[in-house]
């Protein structure tokens, strides 16, 4: 882009007049592309008519907002990316100097994850943090575990799904059915939840074992909705649409989170509040994403894992390598799945409510989309990704200065999808492989320092 | 030269829908030997060698190696026998390093020797060293076949299939290759079945050799024969590089 822009900066002289030029284009063709869409809207009057209800100031607001993008795009962004460019290329840069943040920085990422709950609870008191540890602790963590499990069948097979959410489901149900008529504890219905979950990845596995792209995902998405429908109405099982609840909480080996006199408060003799139990839940599912990380790293320099990553590369090289691709592949949706079944009945536990609403195709999109804005297989991008997508949505919620803007109807978080939409179109433009778009590779972690002395030998061979 | 079969083809007919790519093919590759087989584009080569793969397998006829018959044995079984391959389009790894692919080479075998035979890789083709870490999509077409060769011979083969090895190599290059197959067989006895467009380089090397016409045999007999035969040098050798 700076290759282009640069020369005719050059022939206009002043970069200023060239951003002018171009934000008054970018604002006629956005007054153009909206004024029948966001200035015009249809209504209905008391005689039940349709009527048009002009929206000039809104309209007024997109243009102008277009206008100063655009201007400072090229004015300022555009030639402070080119001059950083030019420093770089003349001097570059030496990676030991920022190395410390960069090394360690998994290392310092959980460690402020779990410094984070007693922060908050020290800056906002156990009524405010609530907002903070539940919508966007827990709730982005869930996504992140997600997205981390999805990342197995479509970061490291090659394996599109669009159908995981239906996985999450019966992780979810699973918990919900078998804890309310049998009474069974939660740390035994998770691990069966997660065996469950991935049986049912096998049973998905098997139709799809030889299709590939496009066609896998298709039958992938419909054996999400098959889920979903069946939950809908097997309703003797499920309830259908009415869901699940009452469905028991989480105990801490026993103890459990309530008032009651031997409950998790009265023993360590502290207040009353609904905070521990939020608390107590962060760190579960902190746990069950450190695991769910764990399991990936290590399965990645395993003979599995790398034949995960060489099945998303060439199956017929596989094939002649040795490698069964059937049990590969099976494995892959098997594990995958179970990580989704972990987070489902953690869901199920967290909520108190399950639902067919909670497991539609847009959750799985949601996921995927994780998956692959954060780089398809590297577990930091992702978890940035989920960061990204769900703290912002979240964030929407919170940003109730906007109705002043926009009028007291107006409702953020309805505008998500757009947000999402316009946030992928810019990453891929931006960052096509993802926020960390090159795979690490696993062989040579022990000999790094042979590298750097084989390469500076490279002109002797 | 050792009497030992070690593969043998036997009336091997292969289709891909109702088309019949091989129509009964016999082929037979003894221990130690190196055994090319040339023909046009589209004659069945290709295809020869991965229906001894298993994939797509014979309809009729039979595969034996090594005194067991492989004709409907899965292909990463066939694999596991230590028949190893290099197939067209050299079909490496390419968002994994060198090394990785090699690993990947070596993964069915137990790791004991992985050490040991990356290092005889690396002398085999001292290129690959110095690229080690880098990955197999960024490399040259030349250093991708050198990858695919050393890859399959990770895995210890007892019988080394090689599907063009010199496509699209510049001559010096393609040249090496051929005299580190004659340097295998020669050392280690590597037994070699090799399907090549330079009929001249591969009947050279060739201990002997097949000429595969429309999915049949039509000729057979030592590289320096074939090499000779007027018949192939019209058809296979004419305005070749000599
Ligand atoms: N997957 C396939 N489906 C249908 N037909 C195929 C398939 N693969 C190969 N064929 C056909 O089988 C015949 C033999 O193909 P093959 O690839 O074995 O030729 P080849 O001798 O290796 O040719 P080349 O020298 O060009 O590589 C060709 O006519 C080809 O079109
Ligand atoms: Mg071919």
């Amino acid at each position: 882009m700076a290759s282009v822009t640069n020369p005719s900066t050059v022939s206009t002289g002043s970069p200023t007049g060239k951003a002018l030029r171009e934000a008054t284009f970018t604002a006629v063709m956005t007054f153009l592309m909206f004024a029948l869409f966001i200035g015009l809207k249809t209504d209905q009057n008391m005689r039940n008519e349709l009527i048009l209800v002009p929206r000039w100031g809104m309209l007024a607001i997109l243009v102008v907002l277009a206008f100063v993008g655009r201007f400072a795009m090229v004015a300022w962004l555009q030639p402070w990316r080119a001059a950083s460019k030019a420093a770089k290329a003349e001097a570059p840069t030496v990676d030991e100097e920022a190395g410390f943040v960069k090394r360690n920085f998994s290392k310092l990422a959980i460690l402020a994850l779990v410094l984070y709950p007693p922060i908050i609870l020290a800056l906002f008191g156990a009524q405010g943090s609530l907002k903070y540890i539940d919508n966007f602790g827990i709730q982005i963590l869930i996504y992140v575990m997600l997205a981390w499990g999805l990342n197995i069948v479509v970061g490291l097979a090659g394996l599109l799904d669009l159908g995981y959410v239906a996985f999450y489901a019966v992780g979810a149900y699973s918990y919900a059915l078998l804890s309310i008529n049998f009474g069974f504890s939660f740390w035994i219905l998770l691990p069966l939840a997660g065996i469950l979950s991935a049986f049912w990845g096998i049973i998905l596995g098997f139709p799809v074992l030889r299709l590939k792209g496009d066609y896998l995902a298709i039958v992938t998405l419909a054996f999400g909705e098959i889920i979903r429908l069946v939950l809908i109405n097997w309703q003797d099982v499920t309830k259908g649409t009415f869901g699940i609840s009452g469905i028991p909480k989480i105990t801490l080996f026993g103890i459990p989170f309530d008032a009651s006199p031997n409950g998790f408060a009265k023993i360590f003799h502290l207040a009353p509040s609904s905070a521990y139990y939020k608390v107590f839940l962060f760190y579960l599912i902190l746990l069950l994403c450190l695991l769910t990380a764990f399991v990936t790293i290590r399965l990645r320099r395993l003979p599995i894992g790398r034949a995960w990553e060489a099945l998303r590369e060439d199956e017929i090289a596989c094939r002649s390598l040795g490698i069964n691709t059937v049990t590969t592949k099976l494995t892959a949706f098997a594990i995958g799945a179970m990580f989704g079944g972990f987070a489902g009945s953690f869901f199920a536990a967290r909520q108190g409510f399950v639902s067919p609403e909670s497991f539609v195709f847009l959750e799985s999109a949601v996921i995927l989309s994780i998956v692959v804005l954060g780089g398809m297989g590297s577990l930091t991008g992702i978890a940035i990704a989920a960061i990204a997508m769900v703290g912002g949505t979240e964030l929407l919620r919170e940003m109730d200065f906007l109705k002043a803007v926009f009028g007291p109807d107006f409702t953020p978080e309805l505008y998500r999808m757009l947000i999402f939409g316009l946030a992928m179109i810019t990453m891929m433009l931006v960052r096509p492989r993802g926020f960390v778009g090159s795979r690490e590779p696993t062989a040579f972690l022990f000999e790094r320092k042979n590298v750097s002395g084989s390469f500076t030998k490279e002109g002797h061979g | 030269m050792a009497a030992d079969t070690l593969l043998k083809v036997e009336g091997v007919e292969t289709f891909y829908g109702n088309i019949r790519a091989l129509a009964g093919v016999d082929v037979e590759v003894k221990k130690g030997e190196i055994v090319s087989l040339i023909g046009a584009n589209g004659a069945g080569k290709s295809t020869l060698m991965m229906t001894i793969c298993g994939s797509p397998q014979a309809r009729h006829g039979s595969v034996i190696f090594d005194g067991q018959d492989i004709t409907r044995m899965p292909t990463h079984e066939i694999a596991r026998l230590r028949i190893a391959q290099s197939p067209e389009g050299r079909r490496i790894f390419p968002r994994m390093t060198v090394y990785e692919n090699l690993q990947m080479g070596a993964s069915l075998d137990n790791q004991k020797f992985f050490q040991e035979d990356v290092e005889k890789m690396f002398t085999l083709f001292p290129r690959l060293k110095e690229r080690q870490f880098q990955r197999g999509g960024t490399l040259s077409g030349g250093e991708q076949q050198m990858l695919a060769i050393a890859r399959a011979l990770m895995a210890r083969p007892k019988l080394l299939m090689l599907d063009e090895p010199s496509l699209g190599l510049a001559p010096l290059v393609s040249k090496q290759i051929f005299a580190a197959i004659k340097l295998l067989n020669v050392e280690q006895g590597l037994t070699v079945f090799l399907v090549e467009q330079n009929a001249f380089a591969a009947l050279k090397l060739s201990h002997r050799a097949y000429v595969l016409v429309n999915g049949s045999i039509t000729m057979s007999g030592s590289g320096a024969e074939l090499l000779a035969n007027p018949e192939v040098r019209a058809a296979y050798l004419e305005g070749g590089a000599h």
